[in-house]
């Protein structure tokens, strides 16, 4: 117990503990690259700057050249604004229409629920991988339709998530005392349950956001992600495999940047601030 | 070492999540000498129950025994390991939990966990062991004490269960059994059965006991000494008697106060008649699949009709299952009635509030029984209490942050609790809150389920008292549904009592020794009073017991 509170500092009525702050630092600064990438890259990501392919890590060309002698640097620089930038789209608009979903299903209940949830229990038996495939084989491979694949996977998981939090809610009395009251539907899923289920809400915005990454990044490595000569990660890593024999840092640093990425958002969600409920302090 | 307990200076400590170390026992001694019932009593928070547990040398998670001793039969359990201790559990002390329903495994049959603590330390071969336990059901005078051990937790009552726990204590042949308020959740018709068995047990076996709870009347007939706690700390000790009759401490004459509450005085009933406020005619609802006939199959509430006056107070009692929570639910039309007529002020209602209109919504409040569950624990109080004035009256901000001030103000809470969340408050002052965003539509009638039956003695007769005044001032009516005669009595004006989904009787407090219904006869004699000799000397007629009472 006492070692457990040593290791947390408070800050504003809540407590932190350091893995949560550095993994917070690390989703920040590779936000902050997304942001200012075009204003930082030293070459453009499609000049061909090295004579040699898969050049090592020397002055100029810091993270070495790629399989076509583009700089890495610029590259993997690039990719994070189209992992983090698709990524966060994408699981902006599944978590907003699953959550809001789910609460409706739950405070309205009947045909409605049942209806709603048996065809997004569908949707969820459709392997995601392969939804993406067809999708992107179908109707081509564009940013839009990348984020719009992508949140289309992810909304049942998310509906279900909220839907099963927020029925547990819809049996308390306050509820109770709300409809009677006469409040709309509205008012009810915004103000008496969001409240009571946003943080666990949050983890899972934040778990899904990983999700979200390894899938595009997969999506890219088989190929039907972002089209050359744009990158993201995943096919950063695919574009690059070939210098796997010979170490080169093109295949390497990728893979680096996409593991940094989602496992400090983990991180991040085990060790999210904690709100210090002290009854005098 | 003459006493079997003898409890010197001890302190438990908590640590909160802000690192902030509370208190929660502070230098309290105890002596309990072999076969004496000593009863623990104080509000919720006085640290009985970690008192209680650390007889075991127990400390709940996130508290510890920081110092002083514990010595049980000549051993001191703060010093034990946890091994050592484990080894003296369920052979010298037991402990029978509040809520035996939740401490029985559904999955097993009863007479294997009530045997179980004698495979664990091997103390009889199984056949002896269920021989013993059958011992026992006789002796706590289970019904069909054979053949009760081969059924599961579900298949008993809860009465019974409370009992086939006490079993399950007592099987090791403990010194000293805890009983951390095992009949807090019964009914007062089957409380009594309960006591009647642990006492006859426990003198027959010359067994100690530390018997914890909050409700004096029942620790009366029971502990042979009362010990008083408050805030950790020993208020005041004496025996039942000494207690009772001649307390001491100021706090413990402030229990014993509120265990009577003044009666409400009688309003003039002269333009009565004329003044109906809410008139039900025959409503009969219930739950499963509807009959052809357009009735459910299960009928909780069975065409009651009732009727209360403007300014006057109706109390419904009962037993829990007898259908007055649906009652409740049936007039707020939160669960619509399946057949019968509700007239609220000269109009008829539609049975679901969801065809009412927003006045008549705003005229009929109701209050639930947990302030836990009926608070949205998201929101500070200033939202919950301001939400209603937004709603019915539209107030603006400013109009509703004045009016938010003298609600809290007309339920005693101070201003500065309008920032505070429901988890920051205590329950009675969670209640208050409850009450105060009732208040805030201001309502014709208030329909109170059971709204103290959550609270301690004391904190309950303050919010009694609370009502009562807001009554005078406002001119409300209550509609007062509770299985507790004594809340009733003290502010209703009529009683009805219900049984099984039927209106058995109603009558006026003062009426309530003179009732006619046998069933009334039996709740109303069942309610424990404060004389130590009033369990002893309580005849019952057997054959009312076998038709009401859920043995």
């Amino acid at each position: 117990m006492a070692r457990a509170a040593a290791s947390r500092r408070s800050f504003l009525g809540h407590s932190y503990n350091l893995v949560g702050v550095v993994a917070s630092l690390v989703i920040l600064a590779w936000t902050l690259v997304a942001i200012f990438a075009p204003y930082i890259i030293p070459h453009s990501i499609g000049d061909i700057v090295d004579d040699d392919y898969f050049g090592p890590m020397r002055q100029g060309l810091w993270l070495g050249s790629d399989y076509l002698g583009r700089d890495m640097l610029s590259r993997v620089l690039m990719g994070a604004r189209y992992t983090v930038g698709i990524s966060l789209a994408a699981v902006s608009i599944a978590c907003f229409s699953g959550v809001v979903l789910g609460m409706l299903a739950a405070v309205t209940g009947g045909w409605f629920d049942t209806c709603l949830s048996r065809f997004l229990d569908a949707m969820n038996s459709i392997p995601s991988k392969l939804f993406g495939l067809v999708v992107v084989a179908a109707v081509g491979s564009s940013i839009p339709v990348l984020i719009l694949t992508l949140a289309v996977i992810y909304i049942p998981g998310a509906y279900r998530f909220a839907r099963a939090l927020a029925v547990n809610i819809n049996t308390m009395d306050f509820m109770t005392v709300a409809r009677v009251r006469g409040e709309s539907t509205a008012y009810l899923i915004g103000s008496e349950i969001l409240p009571n289920i946003i943080r666990p809400v949050l983890a899972d915005f934040g778990l899904r956001f990983v999700f979200i990454v390894l899938l595009l990044s997969g999506l890219s490595f088989l190929g039907l992600g972002l089209q050359p000569p744009l990158a993201d990660w995943g096919a950063l890593v695919r574009e690059n495999i070939g210098g796997l024999p010979f170490a080169a840092p093109a295949v390497v640093v990728p893979s680096l940047a996409i593991a940094s990425l989602t496992i400090s958002v983990n991180l991040l969600i085990d060790n999210l601030p904690q709100k210090i409920r002290d009854r005098d302090a | 070492m003459t006493n079997l307990v003898e409890v010197r200076n001890l302190k438990i400590e908590a640590t909160t999540d802000a690192g902030r170390v509370v208190e929660i026992i502070r230098g309290v001694s105890l002596d309990i000498p072999d076969g004496e019932i000593v009863a623990l009593i104080g509000e919720s928070g006085s640290g009985k129950t970690t008192l209680a547990l650390s007889l075991m040398g127990h400390a709940r998670p996130g508290c510890r025994i920081t110092g002083g001793e514990i010595n049980v039969n000549g051993m001191d359990m703060a010093a034990l390991s946890e091994k050592e201790r484990a080894k003296l559990r369920g052979t010298d002390i037991a402990y029978v939990p509040q809520s035996a329903a939740a401490s029985f495994n559904p999955a097993s049959t009863i007479m294997e966990q009530v045997i179980e603590v004698t495979r664990i330390h091997r103390l009889m071969p199984p056949a002896q062991a269920r021989k013993r336990a059958v011992e026992l059901f006789k002796a706590l005078s289970l019904p069909d004490p054979d053949g009760i051990g081969a059924r599961y937790p579900h298949q008993v009552s809860g009465g019974q269960l409370q009992r086939l726990a006490a079993a399950m204590a007592l099987i090791g042949d403990p010194k000293l059994v805890i009983f951390d308020e095992p009949t807090t959740a019964l009914d007062v018709t089957t409380q009594i059965d309960v006591l009647k068995a642990f006492k006859s047990v426990m003198r027959a076996g010359g067994i100690a006991g530390v018997y914890v709870s909050h409700d004096l009347a029942v620790v009366a007939q029971i502990a042979d000494r009362i010990v008083v706690l408050k805030g950790g700390e020993v208020q005041e000790t004496g025996t039942t008697a000494e207690i009772l009759s001649a307390a001491k401490q100021p706090y413990t004459r402030e229990l014993l106060a509120a265990f009577e509450p003044k009666r409400r005085q009688a309003h003039a009933g002269a333009e009565a008649a004329a003044n109906q406020l809410l008139r039900i005619d025959n409503v009969t609802a219930g739950y499963g699949a509807m009959r052809d006939d357009g009735l459910p199959l299960i009928r909780a509430v069975d065409s009651v009709s009732l009727i209360v006056e403007k300014g006057r107070n109706l109390g419904v009692i009962g037993e829990s299952g007898c259908g007055k929570s649906t009652l409740a639910r049936v007039i707020a039309g939160i669960h619509p009635a399946a057949a019968g007529d509700i007239t609220f002020d000269g109009k008829q209602l539609q049975r679901a509030a969801r065809k009412r209109s927003q006045d008549q919504l705003r005229e009929m409040q109701i209050v639930f029984q947990y302030a836990d569950t009926a608070l949205n624990p998201a929101k500070p109080v200033e939202d919950i209490i301001a939400r209603p004035l937004a709603f019915y009256h539209g107030l603006d901000r400013q109009a509703r942050s004045k009016r938010v001030d003298e609600l809290l103000d007309m339920v005693r809470l101070p201003k500065a609790l309008r920032y505070r969340h429901p988890s920051e408050l205590s329950g009675g002052q969670k209640q208050r809150v409850n009450f105060a965003r009732a208040l805030a539509a201001d309502p014709k009638l208030i329909i109170c389920d059971e709204i103290t039956s959550a609270l301690d003695t004391v904190v309950a007769s303050a919010v009694i008292e609370l009502l009562k005044e807001l009554q005078r001032e406002l001119g409300l009516s209550y509609i007062f549904i509770s299985h507790d005669l004594s809340v009733v009595e003290a502010i209703c004006d009529e009683i009805m009592v219900m049984y099984d989904g039927q209106r058995v009787e109603q009558i006026t407090p003062d009426k309530v020794k003179a009732a006619t219904h046998p069933y009334s006869k039996l709740l109303f004699s069942s309610v424990p009073k404060l004389d130590p000799t009033w369990l002893d000397g309580l005849v019952r007629d057997p054959e009312l017991v076998s038709q009401y009472g859920h043995r």
